[in-house]
């Protein structure tokens, strides 16, 4: 497959009525963007802001986060959900990069979370780095929690690939090109090198637990094979999965940072062959069925080095280790990739599930450990919401404004699939 | 101003003598002996020594309050910012009287520094707040440990970082979040080929060690036992007036259902882990007090226990997660129940 990222880099960010690049400043086109909304007609109501880098801005309670795209080749959005089915990974895609829409309104469920554009709370979650089209979000009334959850996330999705059009004619600053022929290509050209596989561990466990490839939701899939640069191409997209602290947003599917890291190295220390969905199911018999399957692909497919990158925590953790016995056991090396749960005072135990042959293990940060954040001057979204929050409780919001949450509840902030800074260590 | 550092030795290292003092009587004296003395060699100007407790091993032992008290008064009078025990290598009285020192410093908000050797039975005790330096066994190699120690006492007095790997202590097991310069992804690669390559790497989170519980012996006749129910599961009364947390929870609590036949319409779940719109529509499907009634009324169990119990489970800490299973399992003890139905999400 190739493909040809066009970026366009954004350094502004401003409301107007029309889509448009110039000099760096994205103009968003106020009431086409909640025409593009409204199409579905369980959404009553869109208002839409901006919150950039440095501002005193806190957006609450945020769903997804998701990159604005446009594709000249193709079906332009996501394929198999906004569009009709079509194989992602190859031609050109032009990208608003720095910018990203970020979805808010009335809570469905606990793993929502926050984005602070400022101070302390900025440094824990890489999107206080974008700028933020912020989209709020009201549904019709009458909805049941999975119906509004659909809502808001398709809402999301057209959000942006409407915003998206403004990157048509914009000016390109850099071509990224990827590049990775068939395996029996890639073997060919380095074969000495080892070959990776990357297992991407999805939760997969209903609402706002869920991930969809091209539109089938994980839980309905054994582990499948798939070649990384789909998944940079719009074919995955979230259901809002898990704590805001590991879920993996559409914008972090869109831009996987294990699946570039890897692409980085391939063709000079390892041969790169390709990612491997492992849905995180609820039941024993699920997790056994599926990590069993997982290490059988990746010994079939001849692996001799894999990352395992986990999404969410608690029963996950089960399955992160079961894999990673599985590979060993099967003479493939494993790296893993988790957060923990040490406790507010980081002495507790950090997993809920252990194996000796995980040794070893890059830790994307302690989920419980509490931040302070002080008041913002602008709150976009509803400041209460961080009190239903996975990592608020009742109580951490004061008077004044200012906030007292775990990473939990911060967007991005112990990303499994390593997209942020976060790590631990032991004292 | 410069920091103040108290010490503590035993009866042989405080030079009053061996096995034969070991029930000294401890005393206070502002002038330094033994390994006390070569700590305070190097201190510069930002250290003052303020002077060294002596203690008998049999007397700390055998008269802990009364030792304990004396190691009080003096902290209290002497204000110390650091406090340094030993080095008392594998000596198994030495090394619990200064973990016992080391608490009482402690508790008065005195920083510990100490050096034990790794099977010493005192490490246990102060491991977790004192910053013990890792030491041979005997004392052939003092020359070694007090450079360990005295490096320690400098640091924390200075405020600077110490880690177990630089510092050679043993790990406090406080797992801190913190900001790196690599993110993630690029450290789980370089992790990856170092494996592959054969070459060094340092896992950032050890595989931690499971307790393992030892299952109750069955109950014999079901007709006739008290039977509770408890969740993990997050389930609450309408409202959730005692304010459970959704995830990371710090409580757990109790109520009464001896006058429900079924949870349905007045629980809910507030966890925030799982998909709760099945659970929130009948909260039996989580905690099933409406087929344990039905059991009760056939006469299968004798009775269903008058309070359920639950806690949240989804990101709670084991730590709390044990605190809570001891005091609920104390009180379903006292109550003489049975048997309980655990249930989680």
């Amino acid at each position: 497959m190739r493909l040809e990222q066009n970026l366009i880099y954004i350094k502004d960010v401003v409301l107007g009525d029309v889509n448009k690049v110039e000099d760096g400043v994205l103009t968003v086109d106020v009431e086409g963007l909640k025409a593009a909304v409204m199409v579905d007609d369980k959404v009553k109501d869109v208002k839409v802001d901006i919150a950039k880098p440095g501002e005193k801005v806190r957006i609450v309670p945020v769903k997804d986060v998701i990159e604005p795209r446009f594709r000249k080749d193709g079906r332009n959005g996501f394929p198999g959900v906004t569009t009709k089915y079509e194989e992602t990974g190859n031609g050109a895609v032009n990208i608003l990069k720095g910018a990203a829409i970020v979805t808010i309104g009335d809570m469905v469920g606990f793993q929502e979370g926050v984005i602070d554009m400022w101070g302390e709370g900025a440094r824990w979650t890489p999107f206080s780095e974008t700028f933020n089209i912020v989209v709020d979000i009201t549904p019709i009334d009458g909805l049941d929690p999975h119906q509004h959850e659909v809502v808001v996330r398709l809402a999301g999705l057209r959000a942006s690939t409407f915003v998206g059009l403004a990157a048509e004619n914009a000016a390109i600053d850099e071509t990224k090109v990827f590049e990775i022929g068939t395996m029996a290509e890639e073997t060919a050209k380095y074969p000495d090198l080892p070959k990776v596989l990357y297992v991407q561990m999805n939760i997969a466990q209903g609402l706002l637990h869920d991930t969809f490839f091209y539109g089938v939701d994980l839980k309905e899939i054994i582990p499948t094979w798939f070649h990384p640069f789909e998944e940079l191409d719009n074919a995955v997209i979230s259901g809002n999965c898990v704590a805001a602290c590991d879920k993996i947003t559409t914008y972090q599917h869109q831009n996987n940072a294990l699946t570039y890291d890897l692409y980085d190295q391939h063709g000079k220390t390892i041969n790169f062959i390709g990612n491997i969905f492992s849905p995180e199911l609820t039941t024993l018999d699920g997790k056994f069925r599926n990590c069993d399957y997982c290490a059988k692909l990746c010994d079939q497919l001849g692996a001799d080095g894999v990352i395992v990158s986990e999404e969410g925590y608690g029963n996950p953790d089960s399955d992160l280790v079961m894999i990673c016995k599985r590979l060993e056991k099967r003479g493939i090396k494993t790296a893993l990739v988790t957060d923990e749960c040490s406790g507010w005072d980081g002495t507790s135990q950090p997993l809920t599930d252990t194996a000796a042959e995980a040794v070893a293990v890059v830790s994307s940060g302690n989920v419980s450990k509490v931040i302070d954040l002080e008041p913002a001057d602008k709150v976009l979204g509803n400041l209460k919401s961080a009190q239903t929050l996975a990592g608020g409780w009742d109580g951490c919001v004061e008077e004044d404004g200012s906030l007292k949450v775990e990473l939990n509840a911060v967007i991005g902030a112990t990303s499994e699939i390593g997209y942020h800074y976060a790590s631990v260590k032991l004292y | 101003m410069a920091k103040k550092v108290l010490f503590y030795l035993n009866q042989f290292f405080g030079g009053i003598g061996g096995e034969d003092k070991a029930d000294f009587e401890p005393e206070f004296r502002a002038e330094l002996v033994g390994p006390a003395e070569a700590i305070a060699k190097n201190f510069g100007d930002d250290l003052e020594a303020v002077g060294v407790i002596i203690c008998g091993d049999n007397f700390f032992g055998q008269k802990e309050d009364e030792a304990r008290a004396f190691i009080a008064q003096v902290i209290d009078e002497q204000q110390p910012d650091i406090f340094v025990a030993g080095p008392a290598f594998n000596a198994g009285r030495y090394g619990f009287a200064c973990a016992g020192a080391c608490q009482v410093a402690n508790e008065a908000g005195v920083t510990c520094v100490s050096g034990m050797y790794e099977e010493n039975p005192g490490l246990e005790h102060c491991q977790s707040f004192a910053w013990v330096a890792q030491t041979a066994n005997a004392a052939a190699q003092m020359r070694k440990a007090l450079p360990l120690m005295a490096n320690l006492v400098k640091k924390l007095a200075a405020g600077e970082e110490v880690t177990p790997d630089d510092d050679k202590y043993f790990a406090q097991g406080r797992r801190e979040c913190i900001l790196v310069e690599e993110r993630g992804s690029v450290r789980a690669v370089n992790m990856l080929l170092a494996r592959l390559n054969d070459e060094e790497f340092t896992t950032e989170l050890p595989m931690p060690s499971f307790d393992v519980v030892e299952p109750a012996a069955p109950i014999l006749d079901l007709s006739k036992a008290t039977i509770a129910l408890a969740t993990s599961g997050g389930i609450v009364p309408n409202g959730n007036p005692d304010r459970l947390q959704s995830a990371s929870a710090q409580q757990w609590n109790k109520y009464d259902i001896s006058s429900y036949d079924q949870l349905k319409g007045d629980f809910y779940t507030v966890h925030g882990g799982f998909d709760p719109v099945y659970c929130n529509e009948t909260a039996d499907r989580v905690l099933p007090l409406d087929a344990l009634r039905d059991m009760e009324k056939a006469g299968k169990i004798g009775k269903v226990y008058d309070f359920f119990y639950a806690t949240t489970g989804t990101g709670t800490a084991v730590a709390n997660a044990r605190k809570f299973g001891e005091e609920i399992g104390k009180e379903l003890k006292e109550a003489g129940v049975d048997g309980v139905l655990l249930t989680s999400t």
